[in-house]
């Protein structure tokens, strides 16, 4: 590892001043920034330590939602009584990711940061738009298997590993960030961006700001949902394809339909004029397959992750038939 | 894995030489004062530094599991984590678990049902048993193979430490 300098920040204003230096970086879990600086891809001159910041509680909002403090690590969410009762989709969510090892260090807003998988991403012999704007893109010609099939670009074919944020896009929660200028608040589908002709950002987030907190609001869909992940061994490997379905129901008609999915885009994949297909619709396979086409609409693939179009499509019907039945069993 | 200072395209100033400081570390029960540089991992602290070699460095980039220690009781990966951000916290690694001359009932176990062969998981999975148990999550088969699923055995000593992993949660024995 390159060296580098360090600090340890007590409150979200030092933090915020002492990040604004150049090269300068946030540390919280540590599990993916050390991972890219051990290999090179992430070269940070300077780390400031956000851990001591009191950002780690989970607190009920007015709007009868919860906010997640930054902080809180992805195990304590995923196992905070009032987050498996109400929002059981971002618990399963969280625990399909990683192992309980890296749970237990990871950060919920370090998980929403974390970096893509892209094996050329991960090295540094081989050029990269999103590690170094401008050499290329290894992986459109490339072995491209886990990449992505919906909203690339000619410059990136990257996906966004998370699992927990597959979830929070599905969920609409909002993020809360404290920068220079003061404090703002992002709406979930707002926070990633696609890849477009500027790949190296991942995000909205300004260098200077910081992620203070995640806001879910009160519709936690904890009586029909589901967090399907497919992936090449049951347990500990990122999505090939995943799916958080949520779903209002009465009795067998759909009131509200919220479909998300992973591993197949830049950001967590929704599109809500699909969504409002199955709006007032019977809770049928054959209504679920006209969503999931809706859903796969202009997606490309590169060769190798040709397979995920269809593995996506088959995904969402299935999410949705699992979250339909579980009330029949509740 | 570069050691050497940035290269001139860089406008950020690296610091030239290691930049050390004194870090308290809580070890097994003892705290130890050392000197270190940021960039120093748990798991660089413990084997280069305390000469704890116990805790084994297998892929030092949280994919293996062989550096599983205890970090107030919850397992962690020591390779992805930096010494200077647990101070104040207690660290046990596989050499604090043994009582007085006697083995921790996870690792007479491990003796017990023959759950190693080269050993090199061993302390990790040993830890990592440990932490499960504390953890509380852990109640069937399928949650003992997918919470347990971060310690890597390339000699495929699996089927034998879920005997371990199911002979602990019945008998509870966390740290
Ligand atoms: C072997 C392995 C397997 C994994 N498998 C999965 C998986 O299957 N699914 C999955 O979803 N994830 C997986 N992960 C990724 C893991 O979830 C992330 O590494 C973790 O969530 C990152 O959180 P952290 O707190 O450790 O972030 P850090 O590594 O500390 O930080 C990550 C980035 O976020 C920035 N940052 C952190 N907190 C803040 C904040 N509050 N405000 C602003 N910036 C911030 C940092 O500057 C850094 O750029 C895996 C990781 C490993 C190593
Ligand atoms: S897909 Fe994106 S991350 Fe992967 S090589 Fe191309 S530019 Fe880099
Ligand atoms: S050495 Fe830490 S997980 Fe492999
Ligand atoms: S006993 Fe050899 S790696 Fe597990």
């Amino acid at each position: 590892m390159r060296p580098f300098t360090f600090t340890q920040a007590q409150n979200v204003d030092t933090a915020v001043r002492e990040v604004s230096s150049d090269g300068a970086k946030f540390i919280a879990g540590g599990t993916n920034l050390l991972d890219l600086m051990k290999i090179d891809v992430m070269q940070p001159s300077h780390l400031v330590d956000i851990t001591q910041i009191a950002l780690d509680t989970i607190e009920e909002t007015e709007a009868g939602g919860l906010r997640l403090g930054a902080l809180v690590k992805n195990a304590d969410t995923a196992y905070h009584e009032l987050v498996e009762t109400r929002y059981p989709l971002l618990s399963h969510a969280i625990l399909a990711g990683a192992t309980a090892q890296l749970r237990n260090m990871a950060t919920d807003g370090g998980n929403l940061l974390q970096r893509t998988r892209c094996y050329y991403f991960y090295d540094t012999h081989t050029p990269c738009n999103k590690r170094e704007p401008g050499s290329g893109c290894s992986a459109i010609k490339g072995y491209n298997r886990d990449l992505a099939i919906l909203g690339t670009s000619e410059h990136c074919i990257a996906t966004h590993p998370s699992d927990m944020c597959v979830a929070l896009a599905a969920l609409e929660a909002t993020v809360h960030v404290t920068g220079k200028s003061g404090e703002r608040a992002i709406p979930f589908a707002d926070f990633h961006r696609l890849p477009g002709d500027t790949p190296h950002l991942d995000s909205n987030l300004q260098p200077d700001e910081i992620i203070t907190s995640i806001e879910l609001p009160a519709q936690g869909f904890a009586r029909n949902y589901t967090y399907l992940k497919l992936r090449d061994r049951a347990s500990y490997a990122f999505a090939l394809v995943s799916v958080a379905a949520a779903l209002e129901l009465e009795g067998n008609t759909v009131k509200e339909a919220r479909i998300a999915l992973g591993g197949v885009a830049h950001k967590p994949w929704r599109v809500p004029e699909a969504e409002a297909l199955l709006q007032g619709q019977t809770a049928s396979r054959e209504n679920f397959q006209k969503v999931a086409e809706a859903y796969l609409q202009g997606a490309q693939g590169f060769g190798h992750n040709n397979f995920k179009i269809e593995l996506a499509k088959r995904a969402i019907v299935r999410a949705l038939e699992k979250a339909t039945k579980m009330e029949a069993t509740a | 894995m570069h050691t050497e200072n940035s290269p001139g395209t860089e406008t950020a100033v690296r610091p030239l030489l290691p930049e050390t400081r004194t870090v308290t570390l809580r070890v097994n029960g003892t705290s130890h004062q050392l000197q270190l540089a940021p960039w120093t991992s748990v798991l660089d602290a413990l084997r280069e530094h305390l000469h704890l070699t116990g805790t084994k460095k297998g892929c030092d980039h949280g994919q293996c599991g062989a550096c599983t220690v205890l970090l107030d009781g919850k397992r962690i990966n020591s390779c992805l984590t930096l010494a200077v951000m647990q101070e104040n916290k207690e660290i046990t690694t596989v050499e604090g678990l043994a009582q007085n001359g006697e083995l921790h009932p996870v690792q007479q176990a491990f003796i017990d049902h023959d759950a190693f062969q080269c050993g090199y998981c061993t302390p990790g999975q040993i830890c990592s048993v440990i932490g499960m148990v504390n953890e509380g999550k852990a109640k069937t088969l399928d949650d003992i193979k997918d919470l347990m699923s971060g310690n890597i055995c390339r000699c495929g000593a699996y089927v034998n430490i879920v005997k371990v992993a199911q002979e602990a949660l019945e008998k509870n024995t966390g740290l």
